[in-house]
């Protein structure tokens, strides 16, 4: 019983592990930027929507209807304005851009914020339960953290195969040069990736400040497991950066069973075994 | 005489370390087709890399309606008017056949040209028009690739090496729709290897030789061995 129940809390922690890797998966697979200030920017949000709450009074997840877009006008700015005249030379110069970036952003929140660790009270819907039968039960707030991740899925499918937009990321992401005969501004492209993986930080960043702790310094962290699960799903595929997060939630869910000590290791334990056993991870779609 | 379309003017232009082109000047006259030859690494591919903005040059170099567009960004050359159906077809993979033919117009200009205009011209596309584009042969993506460019219903419409790796019959189906591209008004600058075939379909020529104009004029002007001769050079 207490298997299953560990099960159930490491789907559910894998939604919020999806919800890490979306925006590195999207970008990567965009313009081949692998974004290090991810986990930084994640944290960037959570302390932004802590302003937000702070300043209004307002709950958490009404905060993030503030949150989301700012933090998708800077992704977008932060794409024009850096990021895009790093791309096209090699794979060396974003990297180091956005590992510097990333330090720049964590000594910023550390100056501003102190290296006091915070967090987002959302009332009731952190302990609340659902019962589902045999002494199991589901909480409220991590079932509404996978859910979330699913319909962030969902709409990044949906942008992907059937919007304008979804063409013109697909069409940049196979030939980029070509892509630009079709009309297309390629630095507008890459912004508007940038600007929803930035939109999908921000919700993974409240889900975090009300999940758990939160200091300048625990960015990095949540960039491996986004990174974890994005390599465990396979590159190019959404539905398999799901499926890498739920991989990696339920491997640290058991782990903590055995010892509360080996629940990260446990994650870093299975993600090497699937690469040593796939490569290429669970379903991969690009080359 | 009216303005040109697109001239070129004293073009050169480097590929890397190498300089592909020099001093290349020519007139595109609205309505006009013209044959590009000459032999490979003439500097046939770098001309129209060139002109849509894919390779750097001087502003000057190149004119578009009498403005200098010479190394602008792609996607405003493109807006302009100016379409390529790129050598190798380079279609995009993941897109299906009806996904690339949207790609292609959807910041275009309006015109005769639309996916049913297309699928009238190219009846095989319509029924292939979910499939992957890569699962298509090569006369087919070859069709996809203009009809990708016609899309956007350009002025000016640049096909580098449309018959490159095709059958002779699918080379024929291919050229069997150029006269009704023509017919709407769309000047043509074709990159052609078969020499005989783009100057039986051309209003005048220019043949490129190391990266200079050897010979240019109307196709009947000059004799076999004149063409030949600016050809290899000898």
């Amino acid at each position: 019983m207490e298997i299953l129940n560990a099960l159930i809390q490491g789907v559910l922690l894998g939604g919020l592990y999806a919800l890490f890797a979306a925006g590195l998966s999207l970008i990567f697979g965009v313009m081949r930027l692998v974004n290090i200030a991810h986990g930084d920017l994640i944290v960037l949000s959570a302390y932004l929507a802590l302003v937000v709450v702070q300043a209004t009074g307002l709950h958490p997840f009404v905060a993030a209807l503030a949150v989301v877009p700012l933090m998708a006008l800077t992704g977008y700015v932060l794409q024009r304005v850096l990021l895009n005249p790093t791309l096209g030379r090699d794979l060396l110069s974003p990297l180091l851009v956005t590992f510097g970036l990333s330090i720049i952003i964590q000594n910023a929140l550390l100056t501003h914020f102190t290296a006091d660790s915070r967090r987002l009270a959302a009332g009731p819907i952190e302990t609340a339960s659902l019962g589902i039968g045999g002494g199991l039960s589901i909480g409220l707030l991590p079932l509404a953290m996978f859910l979330a991740a699913v319909a962030v899925i969902v709409a990044l499918e949906f942008v992907f195969s059937r919007t304008s937009l979804g063409r013109a990321f697909r069409a940049t992401s196979d030939d980029a040069e070509i892509a630009q005969l079709m009309g297309l501004d390629r630095r507008h492209v890459y912004a508007m990736a940038m600007a929803l993986s930035a939109a999908i930080i921000a919700i993974a960043g409240v889900f975090l400040a009300v999940r758990t702790n939160f200091d300048p310094s625990t960015g990095p962290l949540r960039l491996i497991f986004g990174f974890e699960a994005v390599i465990i799903g396979g590159l190019g595929s959404l539905w398999g950066t799901l499926a890498g997060g739920v991989v990696l939630g339920v491997a640290q869910a058991l782990g903590a069973q055995i010892d509360p000590g080996y629940q990260v290791l446990a994650g870093h334990i299975v993600f090497f075994l699937i690469l040593v056993v796939r490569p290429r991870g669970l379903f991969p779609r690009m080359d | 005489m009216a303005e040109p379309l697109l001239s070129v003017r004293n073009l050169s232009a480097r590929y890397g370390d190498f300089q592909a082109l020099f001093g290349v000047s020519f007139d595109l006259p609205a309505g006009h087709v013209l044959a590009l030859i000459g032999a490979n690494g003439a500097g046939k591919s770098t001309l129209l890399k060139t002109i849509v903005g894919l390779l750097p040059c001087a502003p000057g170099m190149i004119l578009h309606r009498g403005e200098g567009i010479g190394g602008m960004a792609p996607d405003r050359i493109a807006r302009r008017g100016i379409a390529l159906a790129p050598e190798g077809r380079r279609l995009f993979r993941s897109l299906s056949v009806e996904e690339n033919l949207v790609i292609g117009g959807e910041r275009g200009r309006a015109g005769p040209w639309s996916l049913d205009s297309l699928y009238r011209l190219f009846p095989i596309l319509r029924e292939k028009r979910h499939a992957p584009s890569t699962s298509l042969s090569g006369g087919q993506q070859q069709m996809v690739a203009i009809a990708r460019a016609l899309m956007s219903n350009p002025e000016i419409l640049l096909l580098d090496e449309v018959s490159l790796g095709l059958a002779p019959v699918v080379i024929r189906d291919v050229y069997a729709a150029l006269p009704a591209i023509v017919a709407t008004g769309v000047s043509v600058v074709l990159v052609e290897q078969d020499v005989t075939r783009a100057l039986g379909v051309a209003h005048s020529f220019i043949c490129l030789q190391e990266g200079r104009i050897s010979l240019a004029g109307a196709p009947g002007a000059f004799t076999r061995a004149q063409i030949t001769a600016a050809y290899f050079g000898t």
